[in-house]
């Protein structure tokens, strides 16, 4: 079933760029791509718990901060050492100028 | 045979290893470890009282990829010529390919023999079993290893003090505002930090400065750098020099020998250069592995460092130049990050290295990184002004 929860207003993204979302005990990165799509993960980086929205967003990859691994944040893939495990993904999309995600 | 060996199962090795796979090398991988432990990242070791094992990769995972993985077993002789590689027990071992990627170790200089030092976990585990509330610990050496040691140690309650020969910390690494913002914290956490102060001799148990000054630890740690471990290279007749001297595709100086991570001296940008950085191992590891399946491609990745002390990260990436002027793009929204970085005379990004609280300092250091990767000439003045975003010189560079 679908739990939209809404994150922020539309522009409180920056292109490019990822923040911060936390929820009911849980953390997420919300991010909006340089062609103004929006996507969320799971806030923690696999490789250690570090939060990835103090990571560079380029493109459609997320930088962890700490070690540099690296996801496709639209499908969640680890791109390789020293992350292999893939980070969860959850649908996302823009209603009436808030930016919402699906928590299922 | 075509089998490839590797000597050392580190971050490098591994790496290497499981890039073999990844790139379809359908023949017999053997990666000979030293270490009985599954391989693991050693980053940890150094910061916290009680280091995890952190394996780079599941005991599993190697069988999955099918490497063989000889652990506890020190190769002890290479022959370029037969192409083989001797162990402990007299075994030989004949390979198509041979991959060096034997680490460093600590170095110690005379007299420091009874000295604690810190390269595995089992250096970690005799280690933090001194680290205790009240418990005096003295280190000797002011870098990386022996300041997170020092952060970890005085967290633990311990009586810390850091004894540098040398005029300040962190040496040649970080430059000198940098190093001063590590400094006064450890300073303000408690830890004692004596500088330029060479030592005259050092016990298990106490150092005489040479100004004459004596001091009793119940412990002393040695943290004066490490050294390549190269000996087999040399024993081999390979070319080596303050590390395995290898090409830009980390070919060594025999045919079908390769060397990479901490153990070997590679051409960056023209300038031989020998690093000691987690980030490189792996860089080194997938490129060498690449190399050995015939990609050959020049190494470009830039050199990347990080270090933990209390909550405090440091990020460096590049390699300062003392020759270049090191500017400063300020201390950020909230005063309490710091980035500092150098152009080279034509304004080419050289090198950049940021502190702050946790990770806040990581984004600009990645697009700092990312512009030394284009060497393209920026403005210095505008890349000193934090109102400019640094996306915004990698769009247009
Ligand atoms: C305490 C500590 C903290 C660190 N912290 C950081 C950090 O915060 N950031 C960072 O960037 N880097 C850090 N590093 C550095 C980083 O861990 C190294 O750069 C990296 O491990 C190098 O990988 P390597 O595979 O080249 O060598 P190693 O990891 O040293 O692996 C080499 C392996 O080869 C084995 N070996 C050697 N000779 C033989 C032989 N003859 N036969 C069989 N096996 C052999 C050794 O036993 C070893 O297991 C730290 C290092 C230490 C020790
Ligand atoms: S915590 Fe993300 S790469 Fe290590």
């Amino acid at each position: 079933m679908a739990n939209w929860i809404e994150v922020c207003a539309e522009g409180e993204i920056e292109e490019e760029d990822v923040i911060r979302f936390d929820h009911d005990g849980r953390t997420f990165a919300v991010y909006r791509s340089p062609d103004d799509a929006y996507f969320a993960t799971d806030g923690l980086c696999t490789h250690e718990q570090i939060h990835l929205a103090d990571g560079l967003v380029m493109d459609e990859v997320i930088e962890c901060p700490k070690h540099n691994g690296r996801f496709d944040y639209r499908t969640g893939e680890a791109l390789g050492a020293p992350v292999c495990v893939d980070l969860k993904t959850y649908p996302a999309k823009v209603e009436g100028g808030r930016v919402l995600i699906d928590l299922g | 045979m075509d089998d490839i060996v590797i000597i050392g199962a580190g971050e490098c090795g591994v790496r290497a290893a499981f890039t073999l796979r990844k790139l379809g090398f359908e023949g017999r991988i053997v990666l000979f470890g030293a270490e009985t432990m599954v391989p693991y990242e050693r980053p940890p070791l150094s910061k916290a009282k009680a280091p995890e094992h952190k394996p780079i990769a599941a005991r599993e995972a190697f069988e999955e990829a099918q490497i063989d993985l000889r652990l506890g077993v020190t190769v002890r002789a290479i022959d370029t010529r037969a192409k083989t590689v001797t162990l402990e027990e007299g075994a030989s071992h004949s390979y198509g390919k041979l991959l060096i990627a034997t680490g460093a170790r600590a170095r110690l200089f005379p007299g420091m023999d009874d000295c604690l030092t810190l390269r595995t976990h089992e250096d970690a585990e005799t280690i933090m079993r001194h680290v205790e509330p009240a418990a005096t610990i003295g280190i000797v050496g002011g870098g990386f290893i022996g300041l997170e040691l020092a952060a970890t140690a005085v967290k633990a309650g311990a009586d810390v003090t850091v004894i540098e020969a040398g005029p300040r910390i962190l040496g040649r690494a970080v430059p000198e505002e940098i190093a001063r913002l590590v400094h006064e914290r450890h300073a303000a956490e408690g830890v004692t930090l004596l500088t330029g102060t060479g030592v005259e001799t050092v016990r298990a148990t106490g150092v005489t400065l040479s100004d004459g000054r004596e001091f009793c630890f119940d412990k002393v740690i040695a943290g004066v750098g490490a050294l390549p471990n190269t000996a087999l290279a040399e024993d081999a007749g390979l070319d080596v020099e303050n590390g395995i001297v290898v090409d830009g595709s980390f070919q060594a100086s025999a045919k079908d020998v390769y060397a990479a991570g901490d153990c070997c001296r590679f051409p960056w940008r023209g300038t031989p250069v020998r690093l000691e950085s987690w980030k490189a191992a792996q860089d080194q590891g997938t490129h060498v592995a690449e190399a050995m399946m015939g990609t050959l491609a020049p190494y470009e990745k830039v050199p990347w460092f990080w270090s933990d002390q209390y909550d405090l990260t440091l990020q460096v990436a590049g390699l300062f130049d003392p020759r270049f002027q090191t500017r400063s793009r300020g201390a950020g929204a909230a005063g309490d990050t710091h980035i500092v970085f150098q152009c080279d005379t034509a304004g080419k990004l050289v090198a950049a290295a940021g502190i702050g609280p946790g990770n806040t300092v990581a984004k600009d250091i990645k697009l700092f990184e990312k512009l030394i990767e284009k060497n393209a000439p920026l403005d210095p003045d505008a890349l000193a002004d934090p109102s400019h975003n640094l996306k915004t010189f990698l769009k247009a560079a």
